[in-house]
C-alpha cells in the first residue's frame, strides 16, 4: 500500500515496482550470487546479477607463479568437477610446447573427465530438484557423488582439489583394483540413475516448475554465447568432444543427447542422458586401459623423473629440484585451449613469453555467459521461477568470479 | 585443418582489406590483427558472412604490455558452430584510446567488456552499462595491469570495537615473496654485497 490515491472515484492507487535482493545468502543462489530483482507484483521485470563476491584474483595470481604452481588453481574454479578444468590448462601448455602425452595417460584423462561430468550433473540435477521443492534426490545423488569422490581420492589423494592432470600426462598411474572398483560402480550406477529418474522425470510438481520455463531458442543461445548443455537443450548437437576432438575422444562411441524445446525441463533431461553416456565412455575407457600398459607421463623436461632414478642419478635429482622450484619454460606464443567441461566450453587463453610463468592467462568460464543472460531469461517470469532458472543454468561461483 | 584456415584467412583479408592489418596461423589457430576503429564492422562481417558465420562470441580479454607505446591488446575469440572453426581477433590501443563496443552485435559482450574495463581500465564507447563487475563496490585501480601489485592496496577486516567491516591499507607481516630463478650466468643483474662501493657505483 504505497503511493496515494490519485483517483478518488475509482479508488485506484499508484503502485511502484518492488526491488528485492536475491542472495548473497540465498540457498537457491548456488553460491554467493547477489541479484537485484525488480518485481512488478510477482513478475520479474529486471534482474541484475552482482557477481564478484567470490573473486579471488586467480588470473592475477597466476601471473606470478610457475606453470605447475598454477595448476591447483584450476581445481578451485569449478569445484564441482575439478579435473575437467585442469585438463584445459594442461592442453594449453601441451599445445604450446608440442608435447604428445602417452596413450595410457590420455585414456585416464578421459576416464576422469567423465567421472567429473557425472559428479557435476549429479549435483546439478539433484540440487535443481531441491530448488523446486524435492528433498530426496540430493540425498540419493550425494551418495553416488561420495563414491566418485573416493575414486578421486584413490587416484590422487584428494577428494576435491586433485591436481592430478599434469602437463605431460597424469601424476600417478591407477592401480588395477581401483579400475575394477570403478567398473563395478558403473554396473550399479544406472539403477540409481533410474531411481532418480523415477522420482523426477514424470513428477508432477517438478514438471510444473520446469516445463516451459526460460525457453532458449537457437538464436538466443548463439547471441548469449551459450555452450554445453545450454545449447544442446535447445536442439543443437554441439559438443566439443565430437566437433573438435581433443585427447582421444574421437575413438569413443557415445551419443550426444539434445533437447527439443530449450526449457529447464529439457536441460534436465539432457543432463540425465549425458550421465548415461558418460557411464558408457567410462566403461570403454576401462576396457581400453586394460590393454594399454605403459607410462602415464612423458619423460622429459616437463615432468618429474622417476622416483627410482632419483636415488641413483645426480642429473635426475637436479632435474627434480629445478622442476619444482624454477619450473619449466614454455616457449613464447599464445594459445586458446578449450574442453567440453560439464557446464559448457571451458577455455584457457594463455600468453607465454618464454619464461617459467605465464604472461597472461585468461579463464573463460561457461557459467559466466550463462549467468549473464539471467536478465534476459528471467524477465517476465515469476519470482519463484528464478530459483528454477538458476538451477538449470548450472552456475558455480568459483568459476564465474575466478 | 590448416589448409582450411589459410583459405579462411585469405578470404577475410580479401573481403575486409581495409580493416585487416595482418593475419597469422600458429598452433592451428587463426589470428587476425585489425584496426581498432574497424572492430564493430569487422565483427559484424564475421557474424554475417556465409563462409565465416562466427555466431558465438567466446571471449573478450586484454593483455597489458607496459613497455609498448600502444599499451594494450584487446583480444576477441569467436566460434562458428556451423562451420566448426575459431578465430582470434586482436587490436592494439594506447592507454587514452577507447574501444568501440560490440554489445549491439553480440549481447554477450556486455559482461566481457565490463570485466575488461574493470581489470584493465579500457573504456568501451557505446557500452550501455559500463560498471565494474568483479571487484568490490568502491574499488579503485585496475588489478590486471602489470603495474598493480598482486597484494593490492587495501585490505578488509571486521573490527570488533567498531562492530563493522573496515578498510585499511595493506600491511604485510612478511615481505611478498617473489623468487627470481635466473641463475647469475644466465644474465641476471645482481649487486653483490660490497659491489656498490666499486667503480660502477659512481
Amino acid at each position: 500500500m504505497d503511493g496515494k490515491f490519485d483517483d478518488v472515484l475509482t479508488g485506484e492507487q499508484k503502485i511502484r515496482n518492488f526491488n528485492i535482493n536475491f542472495g548473497p545468502q540465498h540457498p537457491a543462489a548456488h553460491g554467493v550470487l547477489r541479484m537485484v530483482l525488480e518485481l512488478d507484483g510477482e513478475v520479474v521485470e529486471r534482474a541484475d546479477p552482482h557477481i564478484g563476491l567470490l573473486h579471488r584474483g586467480t588470473e592475477k595470481l597466476m601471473e606470478s607463479r610457475t606453470y605447475l604452481q598454477n595448476l591447483p588453481y584450476f581445481d578451485r574454479l569449478d569445484y564441482v568437477a575439478p579435473m575437467n578444468q585442469e585438463h584445459a590448462w594442461c592442453l594449453a601448455i601441451e599445445r604450446l610446447c608440442g608435447i604428445e602425452i602417452p596413450r595410457r595417460a590420455s585414456l585416464i584423462r578421459v576416464l576422469y573427465s567423465e567421472i567429473g561430468r557425472i559428479l557435476n550433473h549429479l549435483l546439478n540435477v539433484t540440487t535443481q530438484a531441491m530448488d523446486v521443492g524435492a528433498l530426496t534426490p540430493p540425498l540419493w545423488g550425494f551418495e553416488e557423488r561420495e563414491k566418485l569422490m573416493i575414486f578421486y581420492e584413490r587416484a590422487c589423494g584428494a577428494r576435491l582439489h586433485s591436481a592430478y592432470f599434469r602437463p605431460g600426462g597424469v601424476h600417478q598411474d591407477l592401480p588395477q583394483d581401483l579400475l575394477d572398483d570403478i567398473w563395478a560402480w558403473t554396473g550399479t550406477f544406472p539403477e540409481i540413475l533410474d531411481d532418480i529418474d523415477g522420482l523426477l522425470t514424470e513428477n508432477r510438481i517438478f514438471k510444473q516448475r520446469n516445463v516451459g520455463i526460460a525457453v532458449v531458442s537457437e538464436q538466443e543461445a548463439l547471441d548469449w554465447g551459450f555452450s554445453g548443455v545450454m545449447v544442446r537443450g535447445s536442439g543443437m548437437a554441439w559438443d566439443l568432444r565430437r566437433a573438435q576432438p581433443y585427447e582421444c575422444y574421437d575413438e569413443f562411441d557415445f551419443q550426444i543427447p539434445v533437447g527439443k524445446h530449450g526449457d529447464c525441463y529439457d536441460r534436465y533431461l539432457v543432463r540425465m542422458a549425458e550421465m548415461r553416456e558418460s557411464v558408457k565412455i567410462i566403461r570403454q575407457a576401462i576396457e581400453k586401459l586394460a590393454n594399454e600398459p605403459g607410462d602415464v607421463l612423458v619423460r622429459g623436461k616437463f615432468t618429474p623423473p622417476r622416483r627410482g632414478d632419483m636415488k641413483t642419478s645426480m642429473e635426475a635429482l637436479i632435474h627434480h629440484f629445478k622442476l619444482y622450484t624454477e619450473g619449466f619454460h614454455v616457449p613464447a606464443g599464445e594459445i586458446y585451449a578449450a574442453v567440453e567441461a560439464p557446464k559448457g566450453e571451458f577455455g584457457v587463453y594463455l600468453v607465454a613469453d618464454g619464461t617459467n610463468k605465464p604472461y597472461k592467462a585468461k579463464i573463460r568460464a561457461p557459467g559466466y555467459l550463462h549467468l549473464q543472460a539471467m536478465d534476459h531469461l528471467a524477465r517476465g517470469h515469476m519470482l519463484a521461477d528464478v530459483a528454477a532458472i538458476i538451477g538449470s543454468l548450472d552456475v558455480v561461483f568459483g568459476e564465474i568470479d575466478r | 585443418m590448416s589448409e582450411a584456415l589459410k583459405q579462411l584467412a585469405g578470404l577475410i583479408e580479401e573481403k575486409q582489406a581495409d580493416a585487416v592489418i595482418s593475419t597469422q596461423i600458429t598452433h592451428g589457430e587463426l589470428t587476425v590483427v585489425v584496426a581498432l576503429n574497424a572492430i564493430p564492422d569487422f565483427v559484424n562481417f564475421l557474424r554475417c558472412d556465409r563462409e565465416c558465420l562466427f555466431s558465438t562470441l567466446v571471449d573478450i580479454t586484454a593483455v597489458d604490455y607496459p613497455g609498448r607505446e600502444k599499451r594494450f591488446d584487446v583480444v576477441y575469440h569467436f566460434l562458428s558452430m556451423y562451420q566448426n572453426h575459431r578465430i582470434r581477433v586482436k587490436a592494439c590501443l594506447r592507454e587514452d584510446e577507447h574501444v568501440p563496443s560490440i554489445t549491439s552485435i553480440h549481447p554477450s559482450a556486455g559482461w566481457f567488456e565490463r570485466e575488461v574495463f574493470d581489470m584493465y581500465g579500457i573504456l568501451f564507447s557505446g557500452h550501455p552499462d559500463l560498471r565494474r563487475l568483479l571487484t568490490d563496490y568502491g574499488f579503485r585501480g585496475h588489478p590486471l595491469r602489470k603495474d598493480f601489485p598482486t597484494t593490492g592496496y587495501t585490505e578488509v577486516r571486521y573490527d570488533d570495537k567498531e562492530k563493522r567491516v573496515i578498510y585499511e591499507p595493506v600491511s604485510l607481516i612478511q615481505e611478498y615473496r617473489q623468487f627470481d630463478f635466473m641463475s647469475p650466468w644466465e644474465g641476471a643483474q645482481y649487486i653483490l654485497p660490497g659491489d656498490e662501493k666499486g667503480e660502477g657505483a659512481e
